[in-house]
């Protein structure tokens, strides 16, 4: 006996809608590839480049957030629709609450100041780790941008070598360059 | 978090739901099984925080069944009648901005308006949803929709 898509659909939506979940998650498309999404009451808690491998997400997500984790579309629908402007051109800034649970207080300092730092913009890591008040700390500011729990939205692609270099990027350096382009940070 | 021992619900549902809803339909038929189905499983993602460990989930689960079950036979004898199918707009239920509109309410009052008004559960169901009792849950509902009207108005 296996259930319907559409009883098991109605059911995921109804858990969303009554506002049963600690977290809810999808896996939404986007040109740069599948992105895994989740999203808790308090806001955006992740975005992970790739589809695959949901499944071991799961478990962080029910650490941070609570067990009730379920794949739910309607919980990321708001994010969804910011991310598919954003890609369209259409969108320069996100909305979307984010939820910073499970980050240290320098990393959420940094995380911070990193969500200001313009569309279309660049900066290095030394001056993010100056606007933190910590100027010698550019390599730890490295290691958050490397462990950033919500990358686009929290523009950590916006971060660049002192020499100009794209550095790195959890979704891979050419995910990195296409994003500065569609932005016009680089031509 | 710490100390979680049970699997992310997900998993949990996953595994079970196919369990869940044969059982339904050998107590209830097809029809009456869907909407057991629903039910079952939103009083177990109530009660799941409340786990204090991954032990015996399938017998767990296929308790709320059976109990969701015996208490669909109660409701179905008294007018013959089935329970109403969840008002549909589009082919989606008609949740559509009520999650939204009810953010920001306590916990079981959002599940208790969004169950009612939503989904146009009866009272004694949304009780059994939230494990609390009808007039509890009517109750939750009315304060919750007195909470927003007093909102709206403000």
């Amino acid at each position: 006996m296996t259930i319907t898509t559409d009883l098991d659909r109605r059911f995921r939506e109804a858990a969303a809608a009554a506002g049963l979940l600690d977290a809810g998650f999808d896996v939404v498309e986007s040109p740069i590839g599948p992105l895994f999404v989740a999203v808790t009451p308090r806001g955006l808690l992740r975005i992970e480049f790739g589809g695959d491998g949901a499944e071991e997400h799961l478990e962080l997500l029910a650490r941070l957030a609570g067990p009730r984790v379920l794949r739910a579309p309607r919980a990321v629908d708001e994010t969804k629709r910011e991310l598919d402007q954003y890609f369209a051109g259409t969108r320069h800034a996100f909305d979307v609450t984010v939820d910073l649970r499970g980050v240290r207080p320098f990393a959420e300092q940094v995380l911070w100041e990193l969500a200001r730092v313009p569309y279309g913009e660049t900066t290095t890591y030394g001056a993010l780790a100056a606007k933190v008040g910590a100027p010698r700390a550019a390599r730890a500011v490295g290691t958050v941008m490397n462990r950033n729990p919500i990358p686009i939205v929290l523009p950590c692609h916006r971060v660049v070598g002192a020499n100009g270099s794209l550095t790195g990027y959890a979704g891979g350096l050419d995910v990195k360059e296409r994003l500065l382009r569609l932005e016009g940070a680089i031509i | 978090m710490e100390g979680v021992s049970v699997p992310p619900f997900e998993s949990f549902y996953a595994q079970h739901r196919d369990d869940v809803l044969a059982l339904l339909r050998r107590r209830l038929g097809a029809q009456a099984a869907e909407d057991a189905f629903q039910e079952t499983f939103l009083r177990a993602l109530h009660a799941y925080p409340r786990l204090e460990h991954a032990r015996h989930l399938r017998a767990w689960v296929l308790t709320i069944a059976g109990r969701v079950a015996i208490d669909a036979h109660r409701r179905a004898r008294p007018d013959g009648g089935e329970l109403p199918e969840l008002p549909v707009e589009d082919g989606r239920p008609d949740w559509a901005g009520l999650g939204e509109l009810t953010d920001g309410l306590p916990p079981t009052e959002r599940a208790a308006v969004v169950l009612r008004y939503g989904f146009d559960l009866p009272y004694d169901r949304i009780a059994a949803a939230l494990g609390s009792s009808p007039d509890a849950a009517r109750q939750a509902a009315s304060s919750g929709v007195r909470r927003l009207r007093g909102r709206s108005a403000s």
